[in-house]
C-alpha cells in the first residue's frame, strides 16, 4: 500500500479540472451542466490549494479555499438566477440554441 | 468691327445656350438671328473694303501658345480669301438662322438648336480667319463638333445618333492626316504661322523624308497629309460616307453645314495652302484624280436615290469634287468662285427641299411626292432657280463657275487635265439629269402621297420664304456679278493679291468654241430628256433598271462603300474591341485586379465568419487554447 502523497492529490485535481473543461466544451445539452463544470474547475483548484497548503504547512492556502468556496456558492446562485431569468425570456436553456452572439 | 464679326456669333451662342431657358424660345431665336445678321453685315462691309481698297490686315487678338519656338496667336487674318469665306459663312448662316425660326417652330429645343448654329458659325469663322495652322485646327475641330451636335440634334432617333457618330469617326480619319501634316510643318519649319511657313517652302524643295518606309519629298508629304484632312472634311471619295448619313439632322443644318460652309473647309484649306501645293505636282495630280472621281461617283449615285435630301447631299459631294479638281489643275481662284456660287444655290436647294418636306409633313421620299407645284408655287419657283443654277444653265451662277472649272481643266493641257475636263462634262450632264429627276418627281406628275391629302399640303410661312428668296437672288446673280472679280484678268492682279499663289501664271488662252458650248448644250438637252424619262414615259427608267439590274443595284447601294467599310473596318474593329473587352478587360484586368481581390477577401471573410458561431463554449475553448499556448510558450522559454 503506497502512501497517498502530493502527486496523487495534484493528479486528482488535474483530472477533475480536465473533466470540468471537457464538460464545458463537449456539452451540447444543458446550460446547467456548464455551471456544474465551472464548479468542478473551482473545486479542482481548491484541491490543489489544500494539498499544497498541507504539503508546505502553510494555512493561508486553506483560508483561500474557504474564500473560494464562498465565492463559488455566490457565483452558483447568481448563475442559476441568470439561467432562470434567461429561461423565462427565451423559453429554452439548451446550449445549441443560445447563439445570440452570432454576427 | 472686324473682331465683332467673330465675337457676335459666340455671344449669341452663349446667350442662347446658357440662358435660353430664362429668356425663352422667341428671344433666343431673335437674339441669335440678329447678332449673326449684324455679323453678316459687317462681313459685307469688310468684303467691300477688300474689293475696293485692297484692304488687308492681320489682327492679333491674343497670344494663345508661346512655348519655345512655337508661337501661336488668336488672330484674324483678313485678305481677299478670308473675306470671301466671311461673306459666304455669315450670310448663309444668318439666312439659315432666320429660316430655322420657321422650320423648327414645332421643335421643343429651339434655344439649343440656335445656340449650336451660332457656335458653328463662330467656329467656322475662327477656321477661315486664322493666320496659323493651330487656330485653323481649332476651328476645324470646332465645326466638326458642332456638326456632330447638329446631326444628332434629334437625339431620340437612333439613326440620327448613329449618323452623328459616323460623321465624327470618319472625320477623325481625315483629321489624323491633317494633324500629322501640321506636326510635319512644325518639325520642318519650327513655326505654324502661314506667312513664315510659306516663305520657307522654296528652301526645302529637294528635302526628302522617310515615311512608312517610303522615301518621299517633304513637300509632297505635307501636301498629301493636309489633303487627307481636306478629304475627310469635304467628303471626298473614300471618306465621303458620312455626308449622306448626315442628312439625318434638321434640314437647315444640312443647308448650312453640309452644303454651304463646313464641307467647303477642305477646299478652303487647299486654296489657303496654295503656296505649298503649287510646289507639289504629285499632290496636285492626286487632288485632281480624287476630285473628279468624287464628282463622277457622287453624280452616278445621286441618279438613283429616292430620298430628296440624300440626292442633294450626293450632289454636294459631287460639286465639292469639282472644286477639288479645280484646285488640282491649279485654278484656285476658280475653285473659290465655285465655292462661292455653290454656297448660294446649294443652300437654296436644301432650304427649298426643307420647305417641301415641311409641306409634306416630314416626307422625304420623292416617290411619295408629285403634282404639288401649283400648291406650293413659291417653293417650286425657287427650287427651279436653284436647280438651274446647280446644273449650270446659261447665265445663272453655276454656269459661270462650273464651266470655268471645266475650261481650266482643259487648258491645263496635260493628260490629267483633259481627263478631268471630260469627266467634268459628263458629270455636268449627270448632274442635270438627277436634278431634273428630283424636280419632276417632287413637283410634277400624279400626287403619290397616301399619308396626307393634297389639300393639306401648304406653302411655308414667310419667315422661311424670305431667306429662300435672298438665296435665289444670290444663285441668279452671284455668278455674273463676281465673275470678273474672281476669275477675270483684273481679279488676278488686283483682287487676289497674295492670298493665293501661282507658280506659273494661269493660262489666259481660250478653249475652242465647240468646247465652250458643249456643256451648256448638254445641260439644256438634259431637261427634255429628264422630262421624257421621269414624267412622260415612266416605264423606260424602270426597264433600264430592269435590264441593267447589277448596275442599278451597284448604284442604289452607293457603290457598296458602306458595306465594304463595314466588312473591312467596322466588323474587324468591333471584333477586336469585343476581344479586348471580354478577354483582356474582364478576364485579365478585372480578374486579377478589383474582382480578384474582392472575391479573395470575400472568401476569407466567409471563413472568418464561421468563427463567430455565437456559442459561448466555443469562445471559451478558443480562449483556453490561446491561454495554454501562451503558457506553454512561456514555460518552454
Amino acid at each position: 500500500m503506497t502512501e497517498i502523497g502530493l502527486g496523487h492529490y495534484l493528479t486528482l485535481g488535474a483530472v477533475i479540472f480536465s473533466i470540468g473543461v471537457i464538460g464545458i466544451f463537449l456539452n451540447r445539452k444543458n446550460i446547467i451542466v456548464i455551471l456544474m463544470s465551472i464548479e468542478l474547475i473551482l473545486l479542482a483548484v481548491n484541491i490543489n490549494l489544500v494539498s499544497f497548503s498541507i504539503y508546505l504547512g502553510d494555512l493561508s492556502g486553506q483560508v483561500f479555499t474557504l474564500f473560494i468556496l464562498t465565492v463559488a456558492a455566490a457565483e452558483a446562485a447568481i448563475g442559476l438566477a441568470i439561467i432562470v431569468v434567461y429561461y423565462r425570456n427565451t423559453g429554452t436553456i439548451r446550449v445549441e440554441e443560445i447563439d445570440k452572439l452570432k454576427g | 468691327m472686324e473682331i465683332s464679326i467673330i465675337a457676335l456669333p459666340l455671344i449669341a451662342s452663349i446667350i442662347s445656350g446658357f440662358f435660353g431657358k430664362i429668356i425663352g424660345d422667341r428671344y433666343s431665336e431673335i437674339i441669335t438671328s440678329l447678332l449673326v445678321t449684324i455679323s453678316a453685315v459687317f462681313s459685307g462691309i469688310v468684303f467691300y473694303e477688300v474689293i475696293q481698297n485692297q484692304y488687308e490686315e492681320n489682327i492679333v487678338i491674343a497670344t494663345w501658345i508661346n512655348s519655345g519656338t512655337l508661337d501661336v496667336n488668336w488672330s484674324m487674318k483678313i485678305d481677299s480669301l478670308s473675306a470671301i469665306m466671311l461673306v459666304v459663312v455669315t450670310s448663309v448662316s444668318s439666312l439659315v438662322h432666320i429660316y430655322s425660326i420657321g422650320y423648327m417652330s414645332h421643335d421643343p429645343h429651339k434655344p439649343r438648336f440656335m445656340a449650336y448654329l451660332s457656335l458653328f458659325t463662330f467656329a467656322m469663322l475662327m477656321l477661315v480667319t486664322s493666320d496659323n495652322f493651330i487656330q485653323l485646327f481649332f476651328g476645324w475641330e470646332g465645326v466638326g463638333l458642332c456638326s456632330y451636335f447638329l446631326i444628332g440634334f434629334w437625339f431620340k432617333k437612333d439613326t440620327a445618333n448613329a449618323a452623328a457618330i459616323k460623321a465624327f469617326v470618319v472625320n477623325r480619319v481625315g483629321d489624323f492626316g491633317f494633324a500629322l501634316g501640321i506636326f510635319l510643318i512644325f518639325y520642318l519649319f519650327g513655326t505654324v504661322n502661314y506667312s513664315e511657313v510659306f516663305e520657307q517652302i522654296p528652301t526645302i524643295i529637294d528635302k526628302k523624308l522617310i515615311f512608312l518606309g517610303l522615301e518621299l519629298n517633304a513637300i509632297d508629304l505635307i501636301c498629301l497629309l493636309l489633303f487627307i484632312g481636306a478629304m475627310g472634311k469635304s467628303a471626298q471619295i473614300f471618306l465621303h460616307t458620312w455626308l449622306p448619313d448626315a442628312m439625318e439632322g434638321p434640314t437647315p443644318v444640312s443647308a448650312l453645314i453640309h452644303a454651304a460652309t463646313m464641307v467647303t473647309a477642305g477646299v478652303f484649306l487647299v486654296v489657303r495652302c496654295s503656296p505649298i501645293f503649287e510646289y507639289s505636282e504629285l499632290a496636285l495630280n492626286i487632288i485632281t484624280i480624287v476630285g473628279m472621281s468624287t464628282a463622277f461617283f457622287a453624280a452616278t449615285v445621286a441618279l438613283v436615290q429616292t430620298d430628296i435630301k440624300k440626292i442633294i447631299a450626293y450632289s454636294t459631294c459631287s460639286q465639292l469634287g469639282y472644286m477639288f479638281f479645280a484646285t488640282g489643275v491649279g485654278a484656285y481662284n476658280v475653285a473659290m468662285f465655285h465655292l462661292f456660287t455653290h454656297a448660294f444655290f446649294k443652300a437654296l436647294l436644301f432650304l427649298g427641299s426643307g420647305s417641301v418636306i415641311h409641306a409634306f409633313k416630314d416626307e422625304q421620299n420623292i416617290n411619295n411626292m408629285g403634282g404639288v407645284w401649283k400648291k406650293i408655287p413659291y417653293t417650286y419657283t425657287l427650287m427651279i432657280i436653284g436647280t438651274l443654277a446647280l446644273t449650270g444653265f446659261p447665265f445663272l451662277s453655276g454656269f459661270y463657275s462650273k464651266d470655268a472649272i471645266i475650261e481650266f481643266a482643259y487648258l491645263k493641257g496635260n493628260t490629267v487635265g483633259y481627263y478631268a475636263a471630260g469627266i467634268g462634262i459628263l458629270t455636268a450632264f449627270l448632274t442635270s439629269i438627277y436634278s431634273w429627276r428630283l424636280m419632276f418627281k417632287t413637283f410634277h406628275g400624279e400626287y403619290n402621297n397616301k399619308a396626307i391629302k393634297i389639300e393639306e399640303t401648304h406653302e411655308s410661312p414667310l419667315v422661311m420664304l424670305i431667306p429662300l428668296i435672298l438665296l435665289a437672288v444670290g444663285a441668279i446673280f452671284a455668278g455674273v456679278t463676281f465673275k470678273e472679280l474672281f476669275i477675270g484678268y483684273d481679279g488676278l492682279n488686283y483682287f487676289w493679291q497674295d492670298s493665293i499663289f501661282f507658280l506659273e501664271p494661269l493660262s489666259s488662252d481660250h478653249p475652242p468654241f465647240w468646247f465652250l458650248i458643249l456643256t451648256p448644250i448638254l445641260v439644256i438637252i438634259s431637261i427634255p430628256v429628264a422630262f421624257y424619262l421621269f414624267l412622260k414615259n415612266k416605264n423606260l427608267p424602270k426597264q433600264i433598271a430592269e435590264v441593267n439590274k447589277p448596275l442599278y443595284q451597284f448604284l442604289i447601294n452607293k457603290w457598296y462603300f458602306d458595306e465594304l467599310y463595314d466588312a473591312v473596318f467596322v466588323k474587324s474593329s468591333k471584333k477586336f474591341g469585343l476581344f479586348l473587352w471580354k478577354f483582356f478587360d474582364l478576364k485579365i484586368i478585372d480578374g486579377f485586379g478589383p474582382d480578384g481581390i474582392s472575391s479573395l477577401i470575400k472568401k476569407f471573410s466567409i471563413k472568418a465568419n464561421k468563427f463567430q458561431s455565437g456559442f459561448i463554449y466555443q469562445y471559451a475553448f478558443i480562449m483556453l487554447l490561446g491561454f495554454s499556448a501562451l503558457l506553454t510558450f512561456l514555460i518552454v522559454q
